[in-house]
């Protein structure tokens, strides 16, 4: 883990997606301090004023203060990634390596379940399923999850399958090792890598579509602040005021591409022989 | 090839079922039951009248006499009726904005071939150039880019800051029926500019990428250093013997990008305004229209799986190591 680490930061691009990750988790954790007014705080007398040095990114319709909602909002989307990228990779790591050991007609039945799941746009199935339930934050952050741990599933399964048959199984089978133990013991840890990589451009999709319900009004709900939702109110003023709808989006864009570069690094550090482009 | 053909058809109809039981559950995850949005807090049911619904609907049989029922109902494309106040059959409200979804789409998977294919191939000839590293700045903004986000900003260029393009619609409402054939063609054309750059960029990425790396591994391999030690011209090294092979798989790859193409139809179409599936399905979520959500789910699930099972015939028919492969 640490050498994994020294090569990241030895690469360029890897470096900088970190450093951009870096800085949104402090945002993200120290918000209350960092952000210069209450993201709450309704002021009639500031409406939708421009970029200033009091209001470096303007002010909303609320007259609220737009980098303070915005650095708030960066710990929603974190905190969604990360539980609905956590739920993902439970599920799929779980089905993965049950249908990749097992073989047989478990694997049948799971990799058929895969197959039906990939049919279904994720973005029909999220709507589908929200719309039975109340929109909230933890509503999304399991819908998300148990939508997109497909690729996870596949992977593990396909890792498992060709390190099943090696000679250190057949050692911990003759120690009398059980299933489970020789999954999460054994074989597990030698799929970490691929895992690790799907984990990092899963956490950018999942802000992405966060981003997207909320946006869409079945997400994080206002007056709770999400780069999504902040930018409905951008839609609205579109004449009027442009900071509403360009920097939220530009922070969206910024940490997705961050994620999902560094997934690609660490892809490129941990199998070489796997061209980045 | 006919034993493959069967196997593949007999996976299609598997997940095919597959998928009407997913739907079905979900229907019932509803708390309160299928029903509760045409009951909660309308004064004017009483428990009688509920008790009435719940019979009609046929809520009160087993589950799998109502899976069976609802499977029935589909063959015969009956998908029940809508809950809005119109109550018009949901098959007659999907119908009519069908085709304008695959319009869409269809274009737009075209364009995203049209612009993949040389760009992708041009950078796996020239690889490490200025423009291949172009080519992977795109592929990765594409990945990142929040597509709703996209859109708001092309409207506010082009449609509020230049004045340019309309940002909302298929086509103008006023005065839309006056015009000439080709009035009406540059119409649909204006309209469709914004809506189709968003989808397009959207589903370029992972196909350009695709391309790009397809070609570059093909240029490597044994065969293509034997065409060229042949001494054959550069040329027809590339176009004849190393396109071919890098592009065969893309058949696959376009079969599996059509549900996140899809997908990208409900934020673009809700966005600009286009009355196709996508904004049925939002509207439907917002207004829980149960019956119209179901039906939607269902048919673009069934979209992707007729159009995997599409590309993997044709794969199969242009490659005859596939089908010998899998008897």
């Amino acid at each position: 883990m640490k050498e994994l680490f020294k090569e990241l930061i030895k690469h360029k691009i890897g470096c900088a997606s970190l450093i951009v990750i870096f800085i949104l988790v402090v945002l993200a954790l120290f918000a209350p301090y960092l952000s210069p007014y209450d993201p709450f705080e309704i002021n009639v007398n500031e409406i939708l004023l421009p970029p200033s040095l009091k209001h470096p990114l303007g002010t909303d319709l609320l007259g609220r203060d737009v980098l303070s909602r915005m650095i708030y909002a960066s710990r929603i989307s974190l905190e969604v990634s990360l539980v609905a990228v956590g739920i993902s990779i439970g599920i799929g790591v779980f089905l993965g390596s049950l249908a990749g050991y097992l073989g047989g007609i478990v694997d049948q039945i799971i990799s058929r379940f895969i197959d039906i799941m990939l049919c279904f746009p994720t973005i029909f199935l999220i709507l589908a399923v929200i719309a039975y339930l109340e929109p909230s934050i933890l509503t999304i952050m399991i819908v998300i999850g148990a939508t997109s741990w497909m690729g996870v599933a596949r992977l593990v399964r396909a890792e498992i399958m060709s390190l099943k048959e090696r000679d250190f199984v057949l050692i911990a089978k003759v120690y009398g090792a059980g299933t489970f133990r020789i999954i999460f013991r054994h074989l597990l840890p030698n799929a970490l890598p691929p895992v690790l990589v799907s984990a990092s451009l899963g956490l950018g999709q999942a802000i992405l579509i966060e981003s997207a319900l909320s946006f869409l009004g079945i997400g994080v709900q206002p007056p709770i602040p999400s780069w999504g939702n902040i930018l409905i109110e951008g839609k609205e003023t579109l004449e009027i005021a442009w900071w509403l709808s360009v920097f939220p989006g530009l922070a969206i864009l910024i940490t997705v591409l961050a994620f999902t570069l560094l997934g690609e690094t660490l892809q490129e550090i941990m199998n070489p022989k796997k061209e980045m482009k | 090839m006919i034993a493959f053909l069967l196997k593949r058809f007999l996976t299609l109809i598997i997940t095919l079922l597959g998928i009407t039981i997913i739907s079905f559950s979900i229907i019932h995850l509803a708390p309160g039951g299928p029903l509760s949005p045409l009951t909660e807090f309308n004064p004017k049911i009483t428990p009688e009248y509920r008790k009435k619904l719940v019979k009609m609907y046929g809520l009160d049989k087993p589950l799998y006499v109502q899976y069976w029922k609802w499977l029935k109902g589909i063959i015969k494309l009956d998908f029940g009726k809508s809950f809005s106040l119109d109550q018009r059959p949901v098959w007659d409200k999907i119908k009519e904005r069908l085709p304008v979804t695959l319009f869409i789409n269809a274009l737009s998977l075209f364009l995203i071939l049209l612009i993949a294919i040389p760009m992708g191939v041009y950078s796996a000839v020239k690889a490490e150039s200025a423009f291949d590293r172009i080519t992977t700045v795109v592929t990765f903004i594409g990945y990142a880019m929040p597509s709703f986000w996209l859109a708001i900003i092309l409207m506010m260029i082009f449609g509020v800051k230049l004045q340019w393009l309309p940002i909302s619609g298929l086509h103008s409402t006023i005065g839309y029926d006056e015009m000439n054939l080709f009035q009406k063609i540059w119409d649909w054309t204006k309209h469709l500019i914004c809506p189709l750059f968003v989808a397009t960029f959207g589903g370029l990425a992972g196909v350009l990428r695709y391309v790009r790396n397809s070609m570059y591994e093909v240029l490597k391999s044994d065969f293509i250093l034997f065409a060229r030690a042949k001494g054959l011209p550069e040329r027809v090294v590339i176009y004849k013997h190393a396109l071919r092979n890098a592009l065969l798989p893309l058949i696959t790859i376009l079969g599996l990008s059509i549900p996140g193409l899809v997908g990208g139809s409900v934020i673009f179409e809700t966005i600009f305004g286009i009355p196709g599936v996508g904004q049925l399905m939002w509207q439907a979520v917002m207004a829980r229209d149960y019956p119209v959500i179901m039906a939607n789910l269902f048919l673009i699930s069934f979209l992707t799986l007729l159009g995997n099972f599409l590309a993997d015939i044709g794969y199969a028919l242009a490659d005859p190591r596939i089908r010998l492969e899998s008897k």
